[in-house]
């Protein structure tokens, strides 16, 4: 049956009608692949495994949930008590959501690290924004699903968001729910779309995955491959990394499923969803925190919003920079003016980047805490919400002035010839005394 | 365009061209207008159905409500707050300037009987249910309601008086059918 190249007549038959088995061959097997990635390149495929596996176990927690506000608590009890594994199905898939950001976060700042979105790679990085959004809809409307009292009022609170646009907003927020309040029809349209959206992100995922297989994978030095000797087959070298690297996620993972499954979730979405009573303190998921900081830091009295306050109301101006913190990210590619991708290389710019990563870590802390509490016993007076005010209009800064100008006024690094040139003497050119000189670090 | 007529046959045909362009054109257009009034039953059909509107009147039955009480009843999905405010609380929400309202409304504008607050009740920064209801709840500043997820704190006209929510809670279209009971909606 064999042919020449290993493949089986039947392969050839469909591959010369159907080119499936070139294009795993040329896109899994051979797709050239920069020799130096670190393990922080494991999580877009690790992203892709956890989207695999949330799609999985909710089209089998599909089967045995009601999406009506009536039934909708209980089929989620009746899941977690009576349905064969149902309780198993239900932790993956409700911790899944929580290893899906953490997975999608990491990816996110390596790519802000290595300067992954610097051109070519400019749409690679949009379309992988564009995956986000679409994975927070996706979360936000999950978690509406169970009908405990977060999921209730987390829904009445984030659309009405949406009653902030001037003139047409209350009518907004009315299509949104399909009637007065969060309801049953808004329950099903929430089902329906939470189905329909995983499906979305596939799609852009197969548009990130072409974007990537043009422009190639970036790499801890952001140089471009120079020719063969930069690159290794992808596979098997970074299969197996990859596989590597899922067993070590799966270790987390089932950590968390099996000996804490709701660490990440809160009590009182335990408690069926009571329109007439809001829990006393209202707090998103983790993965929502500081996007929930940033609406809150616009209030009518503080600095952030005195500069705008001709503008528009308190409320607008705190959605609009809740989406813009996202949106800004789009921008990126253009904000960034450093010709060099790599941190590496920047020395600056590298301790902006852990400041940046500290600053998005206050902002979830002070979206989990109610805005009047003090940040600190011994000062008094400072409450979370100007710590709010502060990290928040440093996100901007971050974004919106320090990108442009430390491209402009940062000295970078030398950068190295190519990619083997730190490692191998002469750039691993031709024979380099490859096998007769040992590695010396760059 | 002048190029293409010449190409096409000559002087004299630019008509032909001109025609062609319209007609293409008037298609593309009819096209996209099509589309979008046919994606409009697709958009309409998440608004409200008719049997969500159909349960948008209620009656309430107010005899069993003393001065100082309060009682909330589901309207729309909604709580709607119907209290029957102490003659203190009337003369306290009628004594306000209105250049002190961040969302000025005289108290009268917001009640048929002074007796009756009703409104409902929906915080309108982003929609949590204010406390103070009850007599044990935390009323806020003003000594009307107090909202606990963002902090606003609302008088004893409902009206907005401090905190993140932009105006007052909002007052329902309501008819006294006679002493003791009440239509909202």
């Amino acid at each position: 049956m064999s042919n020449g190249n290993g493949q089986s007549g039947l392969v050839k038959w469909i591959d010369e009608r159907l080119p499936v088995f070139t294009f795993m061959q040329h896109e899994l097997n051979d797709y050239p692949t920069p020799k130096n990635l670190s393990y922080w390149w494991n999580f877009g495929s690790l992203a892709g495994f956890v989207l695999v596996v949330m799609i999985v176990t909710g089209i089998m927690l599909a089967m045995n949930y009601t999406p009506h506000v009536d039934y909708a608590f209980d089929s989620v009890e009746r899941i977690m008590r009576d349905v064969n594994y149902g309780w198993l199905l239900r932790y993956i898939h409700m911790n899944g959501g929580s290893m899906f950001f953490i997975v999608v976060y990491i990816h996110i700042f390596r790519g802000l690290y290595y300067g992954s979105y610097k051109s070519p790679r400019e749409l690679l990085w949009m379309l992988g924004v564009i995956i986000l959004i679409l994975m927070m809809a996706t979360a936000f409307m999950g978690y509406v699903l169970p009908w405990g009292q977060m999921s209730f009022w987390g829904a009445t609170v984030i659309t009405n968001l949406f009653s902030a646009i001037p003139l047409i907003g209350e009518d907004v927020v009315t299509w949104l729910w399909g009637g007065f309040a969060v309801e049953n029809p808004t329950l099903n349209r929430f089902y329906s779309l939470h189905y329909l959206f995983p499906f979305l992100i596939v799609g852009v995922v197969v548009l990130h995955m072409v974007a990537l297989h043009t422009t190639k994978s970036n790499n801890p030095l952001g140089i471009d491959a120079k020719g063969p000797q930069d690159t290794i087959p992808f596979h098997p070298y970074y299969t197996m990394k990859d596989y590597f690297g899922i067993g070590v996620f799966l270790i987390f993972f089932a950590g968390f499923v099996f000996f804490a499954p709701n660490f990440f979730g809160e009590p009182d979405n335990y408690i069926e969803a009571d329109p007439l009573v809001t829990p006393p303190h209202i707090v998103p998921e983790w993965y929502f925190l500081p996007y929930y900081a940033i609406l809150r830091a616009f209030t009518e009295d503080y600095f952030l919003y005195v500069p705008i306050s001709w503008l528009m109301s308190a409320k607008l101006a705190g959605v609009i920079a809740m989406f813009g913190s996202i949106f800004v990210l789009f921008a990126l590619p253009w904000l960034d003016t450093s010709p060099v991708r790599s941190a590496r290389f920047r020395p600056i710019y590298k301790q902006f980047f852990w400041l940046f990563l500290i600053n998005c870590f206050i902002l979830g802390v002070v979206g989990a805490k109610a805005p009047d509490d003090q940040v600190f016993t011994w000062f008094e007076g400072f409450q979370y919400v100007h710590l709010g005010q502060i990290t928040t209009a440093y996100y901007f800064f971050h974004f919106l002035i320090l990108f442009p100008l430390l491209g402009k006024l940062e000295r970078p690094k030398p950068i190295p010839k190519s990619i083997s040139e730190p490692v191998l003497p002469g750039g691993g050119t031709v024979a380099a005394g490859a096998a007769a000189k040992p590695m010396e670090k760059a | 365009m002048a190029d293409a007529a010449a190409a096409g046959g000559g002087a004299g045909h630019d008509e032909d061209v001109t025609r062609r362009d319209f007609l293409y054109i008037a298609t593309g257009a009819f096209g996209v207008v099509g589309t979008a009034i046919a994606l409009w039953p697709f958009v309409d059909s998440m608004n409200p159905s008719a049997d969500t509107l159909a349960l948008s009147t209620i009656e309430v039955d107010i005899s069993g409500v003393e001065e100082g009480q309060s009682i909330t009843v589901k309207w729309r999905g909604k709580p709607v707050f119907i209290r029957r405010r102490t003659q203190d609380e009337i003369s306290e929400a009628e004594s306000v300037a209105l250049t002190e309202l961040p969302d000025p409304q005289a108290d009268e504008d917001r009640v048929q009987k002074a007796e009756w607050l009703i409104m409902v009740g929906v915080c309108t920064h982003l929609g949590c249910i204010p406390l103070g209801q009850k007599a044990s709840d935390k009323k806020g500043d003003f000594g009307g309601w107090f909202c606990p997820c963002h902090g606003s704190h609302y008088d004893t006209s409902g009206r907005i008086r401090k905190g993140p929510a932009p105006e007052n809670l909002p007052v329902p279209q309501y008819t006294f059918l006679d002493d003791t009971t009440v239509r909202i909606g």
